[in-house]
């Protein structure tokens, strides 16, 4: 049996009946998704992921990434896996036609990475990283630039890195000390970048590293960091590749998780860059892109916990051992234990949660950036902007609860390598730490997405809510009805934080961050609900109008009810963690910490 | 050379069949369906023999309801030129595709037909060899590797035995078998131009061709479920349940 079978009925779901589909399919330049198209679209990507990607996910671990003199060798298949890719032109799907895209929209671009990425974390990282890179060409590169590169890279003959981290800066990107000299047309680029995703490796023939740096003049802190395009190998007038530049993988980390991605340590020495936009407006350029990072790496949350549920789910159906508790006699599947259902449960009803919530944000996205009416782009952007912190720190955080329910479904095997359920939970474990932590996420949306407009996007969005349950009220559906009440009351809860975020902000800064990360939960939570709730009440729609996939909708509407009565009862709870827990954080002198 | 592909809706090979609970036949609805993994082959072999500059012209037919259309569509992105659906809701036996297909064939003049040795589904393999049948034309049936030479093909065939290479004349009708070739994956481009690719729809009436169902389906039921083995004590009591109880012997 394969170890991963792309949910294709939830994913169609979720793109019909929660994310729209159906309208982003009619904004100017989206023609050509239109269902039909979409659905080959989904089928052949999740034969793809199924049937070259995943068989080399386990063996890719076991073996990991090489270096050796310089260079790094990609696990056995992952070659002639990248190859296929290439040829089955995957790489091209979200960009601009005029560079050889296909310039299908975000939100179909979402269901295909989230199948590449539960079939293989490891193997989906180079060609996200280099879709990060074109988006920063496209967005802030020359025209020369963009024509020397952008066509590779769409293709994947190229692939792309950010080269942002050094030793001494990682999340606070102002201690960036790589420089950058003019040289004529071009610079000259020195310094040392740590946690390169596919810095080097055998994938593709050229690698173009995109590089933070500092002029000699610039101003110190983040105003004075510009952005450079440094190739592995320089590009000839023509087209064709010249001498090796002197960007060199000096070796490559040993880590938890994603053995199969090389995480390398890149030394500059005089490596000829070319400036991508003006000087000084690096970081900014790299705002543009976060978003998009941040919103693929939510979406590694999903994946990694939809595949977890997906192994943990055969080996409980398989696994015999105890009896059922009523029926006694005779030897069950520990699928019958009611605690090995309610782990079940939990994977699968968090996992459409998140999928829901992800996919309703790209879709949104779409519509920023499609809509003609400028008020619309405008409310759906501050949506955007307000959720991506969710998505990214939310998803990550819940994909690893899920990746670890999935080993302890397994028991005493699940801590058993070869059983593969632990990398898993080892590959998940970084999603919540580059992109920004969780921590930076919450840290956004207290700060920037809710205290500095006085939360409006969040009040918008609960002004949403209410009229939703309105529309929940009409249903004559119980579950629907207990669904309704625990959303009310997590709503609720939503309400109060933001009002207490708004009123303390200014007066107890500490106080607030130290709740940031249990209200980007809560958040999580209620807006989970909130999808689960929209996914019950389209599926007893669909149930009344003879739509014939009983059992499919029968069962969304059950993991909504249980959603609700296991994941969203948790609001209450995370409300007061924030509004009383926040002295208890601040309580102690560095020196009380251990009593030692 | 224009080479014409039959292509079957299935349902998908993945799929853990399971019959109605009328016992009339299988279950369908809400089920993942896929093209018959024999016509993927065929399909294969005919993009390959286009490629080698053998075909001119690739066209995908499939004979059914509405949804078959989903079929074609794979069908033109894995590298047909053109399809057409002849459209029935009737259930579909052997002998009513191949009159179909004999009806578009003969408006259509293709030089060679290629198309599965049979269809995951009821396994008939019969539809090939009824077709050259009606149309009087060399069959190669279970092909495993296909030459065309001139105005002939040389194809062989997967037999009990084990390889025959037969020499037939075209046109001919070739069913192709699992070691033929391994199908492509279908590429995202392809996936985007198939949707420029014309797709027809004829219907049985305007074929002139009847497709009342022949055979009755009297019941379906699922194969028995596997009982556990015994031991027997030795070989004289192993020869008298053979011969007694399983009645094999």
């Amino acid at each position: 049996m394969r170890a991963y079978t792309a949910p294709l009925k939830d994913m169609r779901f979720v793109l019909r009946e929660l994310a729209g589909l159906e309208q982003v399919g009619k904004l100017p330049g989206y023609e050509e998704a239109t269902p039909d198209t979409v659905d080959a679209i989904l089928e052949e990507a999740s034969k793809f992921a199924a049937e070259v990607l995943d068989p080399i996910n386990y063996s890719g671990d076991q073996q990991g990434s090489v270096w050796k003199d310089g260079a790094v060798t990609t696990p056995k298949g992952f070659k002639e896996a990248y190859q296929r890719y290439v040829q089955g032109g995957w790489g091209s799907l979200p960009f601009e036609a005029e560079w050889g895209g296909h310039g299908l929209p975000k939100l179909v671009a979402t269901a295909v990475e989230e199948m590449l990425t539960s079939s293989n974390m490891s193997f989906s990282l180079c060609p996200l990283l280099t879709q990060g890179a074109i988006h920063a060409l496209e967005l802030c590169g020359s025209e020369a630039l963009k024509k020397t590169y952008l066509g590779k890279m769409i293709q994947g003959s190229w692939t792309g890195t950010m080269n942002l981290t050094e030793p001494q800066a990682g999340s606070d990107l102002a201690l960036v000390r790589t420089k950058a000299e003019r040289a004529g047309d071009h610079y000259r680029i020195s310094g040392q970048k740590i946690f390169i995703t596919y810095g080097e490796h055998d994938l593709a023939e050229n690698i173009v590293h995109l590089v933070l740096a500092r002029t000699p003049d610039a101003p110190e802190g983040v105003k004075g960091i510009s952005l450079f395009l440094v190739p592995k190998f320089l590009v000839k007038p023509d087209g064709s590749l010249g001498e090796r530049n002197s960007a060199r993988c000096a070796s490559i980390e040993h880590k938890l998780g994603i053995h199969a991605s090389p995480t390398a340590v890149m030394v500059f020495e005089n490596a000829v860059g070319h400036l991508v936009g003006e000087e000084n407006k690096g970081l900014a350029y790299m705002f543009v892109m976060m978003n998009a990072a941040r919103f693929s790496v939510g979406l590694e949350g999903v994946a990694i916990a939809e595949r977890a549920f997906q192994r943990a789910l055969a080996y409980a159906r398989e696994r015999l051992q105890g009896r059922d508790l009523v029926e006694g006699a005779g030897t069950v599947p520990i699928i019958r234990h009611p605690d090995v259902r309610r782990m079940l449960m939990l994977m699968k009803s968090q996992t459409e949660a998140m999928r829901a919530l992800a996919y309703v944000v790209a879709a949104a996205m779409d519509f920023s950036a499609k809509v003609s009416d400028p008020e619309m782009r405008k409310r759906h952007q501050a949506f955007v902007d307000l959720m991506i912190p969710v998505v990214k720190g939310w998803s990550t955080e819940t994909g690893i609860e899920v990746a670890s329910l999935g080993i302890q479904v397994h028991g005493g095997m699940g801590f058993i390598e070869e059983t593969g359920a632990a990398q898993h939970l080892r590959d998940a474990r970084i999603t919540t730490i580059y992109e920004g932590t969780t921590g930076i996420q919450a840290g956004d949306l207290v700060g920037r997405k809710i205290a500095r407009e006085g939360g409006a996007t969040a009040k918008a969005w609960l002004e949403e809510l209410k009229r939703f349950d309105a529309e929940l009220a009409k249903s004559k559906n119980p579950d629907v009805q207990a669904i309704r009440a625990s959303l009310g009351t997590g709503t609720q809860a939503v309400a109060d934080v933001v009002g207490f975020i708004v009123a303390n902000a200014g007066k107890d800064v500490k106080g607030v961050f130290a709740g940031a990360v249990p209200f980007l939960k809560l958040m999580g939570v209620v807006a989970g609900g909130w999808q689960m709730a929209k996914a019950a009440l389209a599926s007893e729609r669909n149930l009344a109008s003879g739509e014939a996939d009983k059992s499919f909708y029968e069962a969304k509407i059950k993991t909504a009810r249980f959603y609700a009565d296991h994941v969203l009862v948790q609001a209450p709870g995370l409300r007061d963690t924030v509004v009383k827990g926040g002295a208890g954080v601040m309580a102690l002198a560095d020196d009380q910490f251990l009593a030692a | 050379m224009k080479v014409m592909v039959a292509v079957k809706r299935v349902v998908d090979f993945n799929v853990k069949v399971r019959v109605k609970g009328d016992g009339t036949g299988v279950e369908t609805a809400n089920v993942k369906m896929s093209m018959n993994p024999f016509d993927e082959i065929a399909l294969e072999e005919a993009v390959r023999l286009k490629e080698a500059g053998v075909a001119t012209e690739i066209l995908a037919v499939s004979c059914g309801p509405v949804a078959c259309q989903e079929t074609l569509r794979t069908a033109l992105a894995i590298g047909a030129d053109r399809a057409i659906l002849v459209q029935t809701d009737v259930e579909l036996q052997p002998l009513a595709v191949a009159k179909l297909l004999k009806s578009v064939i003969s408006k259509e003049q293709p030089k060679l037909v290629v198309m599965g040795k049979q269809a995951i589904d009821d396994d008939s393999n019969q539809t090939g060899q009824m077709l050259a049948a009606l149309l009087g034309w060399s069959q190669a049936t279970f092909a495993s590797k296909v030459k065309i030479a001139g105005e002939g093909a040389e194809v062989t065939r997967e037999v009990d035995g084990g390889l025959e290479t037969l020499s037939v004349k075209l046109p001919a009708v070739v069913t192709t078998d699992l070691r033929l070739n391994e199908p492509r994956y279908v590429t995202l481009p392809n996936i985007m131009k198939a949707k420029k690719k014309p797709l027809e729809t004829l219907t049985p009436d305007a074929l002139g061709v009847d497709v009342t169902p022949r055979l009755a389906i009297l019941k379906v039921v699922e194969p028995p479920k596997r009982k556990a083995g015994v031991k027997v004590a030795d070989a004289k009591a192993l020869v008298d349940k053979l011969r007694n109880e399983a009645k094999v012997i």
